[in-house]
């Protein structure tokens, strides 16, 4: 059994967000990066259970970008999986990133891919679902249960208005949400560990981007709060209905 | 050359994130002087005929029993050959839990750009560029997509359901597939019948740990019923499983962005704003006049939810005639 698990690096979740250059670029002076948390707390952690289960899965941990990446890639091995790939690449366009993955997962021959549910810098929720296309592989977005019998999973995932459980035999591509595993801290022998496990650096394989970011923008700021006295509940109520007009 | 506009359906029926999907979809085609198409899979009890009155000249439907449940390899083929197979130049999907199973396959498979998470139409007097939700919220992007055959996904509650002037009738097309047979069994499903699903609700009432146990959720179930409103709650009530999971809004829950988002004693954490800071107006109920919510919120009451909150809903009943 050979799990690869996509790592994405994004701005810590408290991180103020701004942008320079005229609003094209992410301002990242002073911001603490992390591991994406959909993809730490859930795709890893349950690739991790896999492991521990059966201890002759080989598990790798993926990143597309630059060097700066790396630390990232090393917290995320500290909390485990056998070695890393980088792929020595930056881009914001889904397909790009996704046929890196492919490429890597072709040749890895791998039989389980675990990614996040989004990440939460770009909020996509589409690489798993394009790798999944890129490689004619089944693809369960969204799943909140994860369990694997051999090589036949069995995964819970979220529908419209419900839940679905489904059977289905590797290989796979499934997107994770809470519910599947639970965070784990790293621990001090993880830590030690993590600086000597592999960390291969492969260049990108040819690939369009399809998407390019032409600028950003902030949200109006909010006019501010307006309070009502916690006597008169019912002038909220008329403000609401007649000036807000919200019902 | 049309848009193709993705038709999603549970329960037998045509649900409002598709209903806004083809709102945004015929805009578009009118933006773009084509005509705007749908596509279904399975069967519904809803009339298609009547999506017409959205703008939908055409509905293209493979009525097959078996494609009542989303398989998103199964889904993506056919919706990609149909596309290619009506010349479509854009295809539309809500960017709900359908949407996300299937349109980055769609596009992978189309080598067409993809933007997910679209809050507004395109423009189109330079390129094609589409603005999205990034940073869960917190700012917005303008992303050109490069190539002639585009997939946008809509997020619910971005745009509104429009209905056009006089009852015009789509066309119903029967559009016959050979699907492969799905590799993913689906061994059951169930359904939350009868509920708004949270990301379509447009009034929402969401209580906090403030609320300090859930044999005190009467207050804002009474509340959420003189609404109309659907109920969610903060992340510390899922985990203490005092309401159920799928009601938990925020960052590792669901993100909404409802008209009216009501937080019954809730502080206000980043993370549980990050799923509602899209919300059209935040309402905020908490004794704690220093709780990080106030700050984001456009109305607020500083006082005790016990007290508060049975006034707001009688006032509401007052202001609907409910007795």
């Amino acid at each position: 059994m050979k799990i690869l698990v996509c790592i994405s690096k994004t701005p810590d979740t408290t991180a103020k967000i701004s942008f320079t250059q005229n609003n094209t670029k992410f301002a990242s002076d002073g911001v603490q990066w992390i591991i994406n948390p959909y993809d730490e707390w859930y795709a890893l952690v349950r690739a991790i259970e896999l492991k521990e289960k059966d201890p002759s899965t080989v598990l790798h941990l993926l990143t597309v970008g630059l060097a700066d990446t790396e630390p990232i890639i090393r917290k995320a091995l500290a909390i485990g999986g056998d070695e890393a790939i980088r792929v020595n690449a930056d881009s914001a366009d889904p397909f790009y990133i996704a046929t890196q993955i492919a490429d890597i997962a072709r040749q890895g021959g791998y039989d389980l891919i675990f990614t996040g549910k989004e990440t939460i810098d770009y909020n996509g929720s589409s690489i798993g679902g394009m790798v999944s296309e890129l490689l004619d592989w089944p693809y369960i977005s969204l799943a909140v249960k994860f369990d694997l019998n051999g090589s036949v999973a069995t995964v819970v995932r979220e529908i419209e208005g419900g839940e679905e459980t489904d059977e289905v035999s590797l290989p796979l591509v499934v997107s994770c949400q809470k519910g599947v595993a639970e965070q784990r801290i790293p621990n001090m022998k993880g830590i030690m560990s993590a600086r000597t496990k592999p960390l291969k650096v492969v260049e990108p394989v040819a690939a369009e981007a399809l998407t390019g970011i032409v600028s950003f923008e902030l949200p109006p700021a909010k006019a501010g709060v307006r309070l009502v006295p916690a006597d008169n509940p019912a002038e909220l109520i008329r403000l609401l209905h007649e000036e807000a007009k919200v019902f | 050359m049309s848009v193709l506009i993705f038709i999603d359906h549970s329960e037998g029926q045509v649900k409002k994130a598709s209903l806004e999907a083809c709102s945004y979809g015929a805009a578009l085609a009118g933006q773009l002087n084509v005509p705007a198409e749908g596509i279904l899979l399975g069967t519904v009890t809803t009339d298609l005929s009547t999506l017409g009155k959205y703008g939908v000249k055409k509905i293209h439907q493979a009525a097959q029993e078996g494609l009542n449940h989303l398989d998103a390899q199964v889904y993506a083929k056919i919706i990609a050959d149909s596309a290619t197979a009506t010349g479509a130049t854009v295809i539309v999907f809500s960017n709900n839990l359908s949407g996300k199973a299937v349109a980055p396959r769609v596009a992978a498979r189309l080598k067409a750009g993809l933007v997910s998470g679209a809050v507004a139409l395109p423009d189109t007097t330079s390129g094609f560029v589409v603005k999205k939700n990034v940073f869960s919220g917190k700012a917005f992007a303008h992303v050109a997509i490069n190539t002639p055959v585009k997939v946008i996904t809509l997020n619910p509650n971005s745009y509104p359901v429009r209905e056009g002037e006089g009852s015009v009738s789509a066309e119903v097309a029967p559009l016959s597939v050979t699907a492969g047979a799905p590799k993913v069994k689906v061994v059951s499903a169930t359904q939350a019948t009868g509920e708004v699903p949270l990301t379509e609700a447009e009034l929402v009432v969401s209580g906090g740990r403030g609320l300090k146990g859930p044999e005190n959720w009467g207050i804002i179930e009474d509340l959420a019923k003189a609404l109309g409103a659907a109920t969610a709650c903060s992340r510390p009530v899922a985990d203490a499983h005092w309401r159920p999971h799928h009601e938990h809004v925020g960052q590792t829950g669901i993100a909404i962005a409802p008209n009216l988002y009501i937080a019954i004693g809730i502080s206000g954490a980043i993370q549980h704003l990050a799923g509602v800071n899209r919300s059209k107006v935040i309402v905020v109920v908490n004794k704690d006049p220093e709780a990080p919510f106030f700050k984001a919120a456009d109305y607020g009451i500083v006082g005790d939810a016990f007290e508060v909150v049975p006034k707001m809903t009688e006032a509401v009943k007052k202001l609907k005639g409910i007795a």
